[in-house]
């Protein structure tokens, strides 16, 4: 999709992530090339096969409730992401967001983030955060109003103009000791739901920890993810997407490309940058350049998905 | 037995008596006896004392001093917090000897044990 040096596009991809500024991502045969958000948006998209191209966005970790330092309301972030959005050149076909939709499973902050979120006209799929299971039923508030269908903790998947999207949940019934966890139960519907379907399926699979091990030091993984990955390994084309820590990383193993996304609420630092995972306490006029929302771009039969990273100050 | 010699032997024991006492108040003191209540601080994602010995009846008392929020559950099932969100508390009494791991349910990374002796 993209033709050039692709050592020079990595070192620019990498400067450009942790500077905060916007950055395409694409794979390419495993191998990850990146170029300029604004070249990305002005490059036409070469339509091939039946499937005509469409994007969708993610939007992770808004914590609306969180009020502290850095931010004394994730709610207004949350609402200048919503408007960025709907701001984009090509409106997206769905949003998903990868959980702590709240910062504290109360009543009020699911109905908030409901209520930004339908103004947008737009298909909204979920999964929870740990900070959206925190009701004394341990996530009923959570799936009574963003996982109605859904089977066990809220895992479920969907077909979207021929990829198949498969959402799990990696934050119940969490193990002493552990990370991130999907369970037996899980594992079981994933395999029956990937079996039969032809290897050819781009599979975008979206969780909120991620689900490769980013640092466990501060359980930044998921403890049975290999056995998830296990089942997706056939595939041609696998995304994953993931939110939690607040900042992008990315990796590519065999055809499984991983990516997190930004918070929209707070940044945390770089993993064993500081004591502990939390709230990064940046200056206010550095806030917004550290909260964003990821454009997922798909185009059949032309090149893997490709992923625009850009900040509320971007 | 003279009278005299009987208050002398009397005063004696006593002594002794007193001298046993203290000595094995002594042994006690030596033994750092199990407090009655103990404070658990929760910051920087950990349990800052990770391991609290104290005697049955004690009163373990959690307090949050991170930004985000944490539990306080145990493994066996025994006690289970609500969320603690920033400066929030929670205790637990404990009534019987053993040792009782705990861990926060949000990051489960995050683990410490009450051992509960006379």
């Amino acid at each position: 999709m993209f033709d050039g040096d692709d050592t020079g596009r990595r070192d620019f991809l990498k400067c450009m992530a942790w500077a905060g500024t916007g950055a395409l991502f694409a794979v390419s045969g495993g191998v990850s090339t990146s170029m300029g958000l604004e070249a990305a948006i002005a490059a036409p998209l070469k339509r091939t096969g039946a499937t005509t191209p469409f994007t969708f966005v993610q939007l992770s970790d808004s914590h609306i409730g969180f009020n502290k330092p850095p931010n004394a309301d994730a709610r207004a972030t949350f609402r200048e992401a919503i408007a960025k959005v709907k701001a984009l050149p090509q409106q997206p076909d769905f949003i998903i967001h990868t959980g702590d939709v709240s910062q504290l499973s109360r009543d009020v902050e699911f109905d908030d983030a409901d209520q930004m979120l339908k103004a947008t006209g737009l298909p909204v799929f979920f999964v929870p955060g740990e900070h959206d299971m925190l009701d004394p039923d341990g996530g009923k508030a959570f799936l009574n109003r963003f996982g109605k269908g859904s089977k066990g903790a809220g895992w479920y998947s969907f077909d979207h103009r021929g990829v198949h999207f498969v959402a799990l949940v990696n934050v119940a019934d969490l193990k002493p000791g552990g990370m991130g966890n999907l369970g037996a139960d899980q594992l079981k519907w994933l395999k029956a739901d990937l079996a039969g379907r032809p290897s050819s399926t781009p599979i975008v699979v979206f969780a909120h920890i991620p689900l490769w091990t980013v640092y466990a030091e501060w359980g930044w993984g998921t403890d049975d993810a290999a056995e998830a990955l296990k089942l997706l390994a056939r595939f041609g084309s696998v995304t994953v997407l993931n939110g939690h820590i607040h900042q992008i990383t990315q990796k590519v193993e065999g055809r499984i490309a991983f990516h997190t996304a930004r918070s929209t609420a707070f940044p945390q630092p770089a993993p064993g940058t500081a004591p502990s995972p939390g709230p990064l306490k940046v200056p206010p006029d550095q806030l917004r350049s550290m909260l964003g929302i990821t454009d997922a771009m798909f185009v059949r039969g032309h090149d893997r998905i490709a992923l625009i990273d850009s900040t509320l100050t971007a | 037995m003279t009278r005299a010699f009987k208050v002398l032997s009397f005063q004696a024991a006593t002594l002794l008596a007193c001298g046993i006492m203290m000595s094995t108040i002594a042994a006690m003191t030596k033994a750092a006896p199990a407090p009655a209540a103990a404070a658990v601080s929760i910051g920087n994602f950990t349990f800052k004392a990770p391991v609290v010995t104290v005697k049955p009846g004690a009163t373990v008392t959690w307090t949050n001093g991170d930004d985000i929020p944490h539990t306080v559950v145990s493994k066996d099932g025994l006690f289970k917090s609500k969320v603690l969100d920033t400066g929030d508390k929670f205790s637990f009494t404990f009534a019987k000897p053993g040792q009782f791991g705990y861990f926060c349910s949000l990051h489960p990374h995050m683990t410490g044990t009450v051992v509960v002796k006379a």
